[in-house]
C-alpha cells in the first residue's frame, strides 16, 4: 500500500500549504489539490463511486470558494496577541494525536473490517434489489431514508443560500 | 495502522487552521480539510486487503469485496458537505459586504 501512503502524505503537505500560504487564491488552489488527491485515494481504496462524486464536488467547491475570494485578495493580518491561542491549540493537537495513537490499536486492523452488517448486503444485495452496484443498492434501497434526509438537507441549504444571497431585502414601510 | 494515523494528522491540520487563523476563508478551508479527513477515515475503516470494488460482474464470482455500507454513507456525506460549504461561503460573502473585512476580530458589532 505504498501508493496510499504517498497520496496521504501529498494530501497532508497540500493541507499545510493551504493553511500557511499568504494569499487566499493560492490557499484555495492548494485545498483543491487536497480534494483531488482524496479522489485518487478513493480510487486506490476501491471506491469508484466516491471518486467520481468527490471529483465533481471538489470542482464545484473550488468554484464557490474562488467566487468568494476573487475580488477580495486581502493580505492577512498577523499581528496581535495570539501566542496563548497557538500554544493551547498545539498542546491540544499533541494530546489528541497521542491518545489517538494509543487507542488506534483497539480498532480492527487496517484491511480487516468487521463487515457485520455489510456482509448481509454483500450476500443479498443483488437478489433483493437487482442492482449490480452494491453501493447503489444500499443508498437507494436498504438505506433510502438516509438519501431522503440528504435531499432534505440539500434543499434546506440551497434555500439558505438563496435567502442569504438575495439582493432585494424587505421593503421598509 | 499508519494510514489511520496519517488521516488523523490531516484532521489535526484542519483543526489547527480553524482554531488559529483569523481569516474567515481560511476557517472555511479548515472545515473542508476536516471533512476530507473524516470521509477518508470512514473509507479506510471499510477497506479490505486485496478487496474488490463492490460492483458485481456477470462472469465473475464474489471473492472479497470492500464494505459497501461506509461507501454509501460517505457518498451522502460528501454531497451534504458541498451544500454546507456553499451556505457558509454565502454567509461569509454577506459578512464581507457588511463589514468590509474577513478578519474575525473586527466582526464585533454584536459583541455585548
Amino acid at each position: 500500500m505504498i501508493e496510499l501512503h504517498l497520496l496521504l502524505l501529498f494530501m497532508i503537505v497540500g493541507a499545510i500549504v493551504a493553511v500557511e500560504v499568504g494569499d487566499l487564491i493560492s490557499s484555495v488552489v492548494a485545498v483543491g489539490a487536497v480534494g483531488l488527491g482524496l479522489s485518487l485515494v478513493f480510487l486506490v481504496l476501491k471506491a469508484p463511486d466516491l471518486a467520481i462524486t468527490q471529483l465533481v464536488v471538489e470542482i464545484l467547491c473550488l468554484i464557490i470558494l474562488i467566487r468568494a475570494t476573487i475580488k477580495r485578495d486581502l493580505p492577512l493580518i498577523k499581528s496581535g496577541r495570539w501566542h496563548f491561542n497557538t500554544f493551547s491549540t498545539l498542546l491540544f493537537i499533541v494530546v489528541f494525536l497521542l491518545l489517538a495513537f494509543i487507542s488506534l490499536h483497539d480498532l480492527p486492523g487496517f484491511g480487516k473490517p468487521l463487515l457485520r452488517v455489510a456482509s448481509n448486503y454483500l450476500r443479498e444485495g443483488f437478489l433483493r434489489t437487482g442492482s449490480a452496484n452494491l453501493v447503489t443498492s444500499v443508498i437507494l434501497d436498504f438505506r433510502a431514508y438516509d438519501t431522503l434526509g440528504e435531499a432534505t438537507v440539500l434543499f434546506t441549504a440551497v434555500m439558505g443560500v438563496m435567502v442569504v444571497m438575495r439582493r432585494i431585502g424587505r421593503k421598509k414601510e | 495502522m499508519s494510514a489511520y494515523f496519517l488521516c488523523l494528522v490531516l484532521f489535526c491540520v484542519g483543526l489547527y487552521c480553524i482554531l488559529r487563523k483569523r481569516n474567515l476563508i481560511k476557517i472555511i478551508i479548515g472545515l473542508a480539510i476536516i471533512e476530507y479527513a473524516v470521509n477518508l477515515f470512514f473509507v479506510l475503516a471499510g477497506y479490505r486487503i486485496h478487496g474488490r470494488a463492490p460492483i458485481l460482474a456477470a462472469d465473475q464470482e464474489i471473492v472479497n469485496m470492500v464494505d459497501p455500507l461506509v461507501q454509501a454513507i460517505v457518498l451522502t456525506a460528501i454531497v451534504i458537505g458541498l451544500a454546507t460549504t456553499a451556505l457558509i461561503v454565502a454567509i461569509a460573502i454577506r459578512i464581507y459586504d457588511k463589514y468590509g473585512t474577513f478578519d474575525i476580530t473586527r466582526i464585533n458589532k454584536l459583541k455585548g
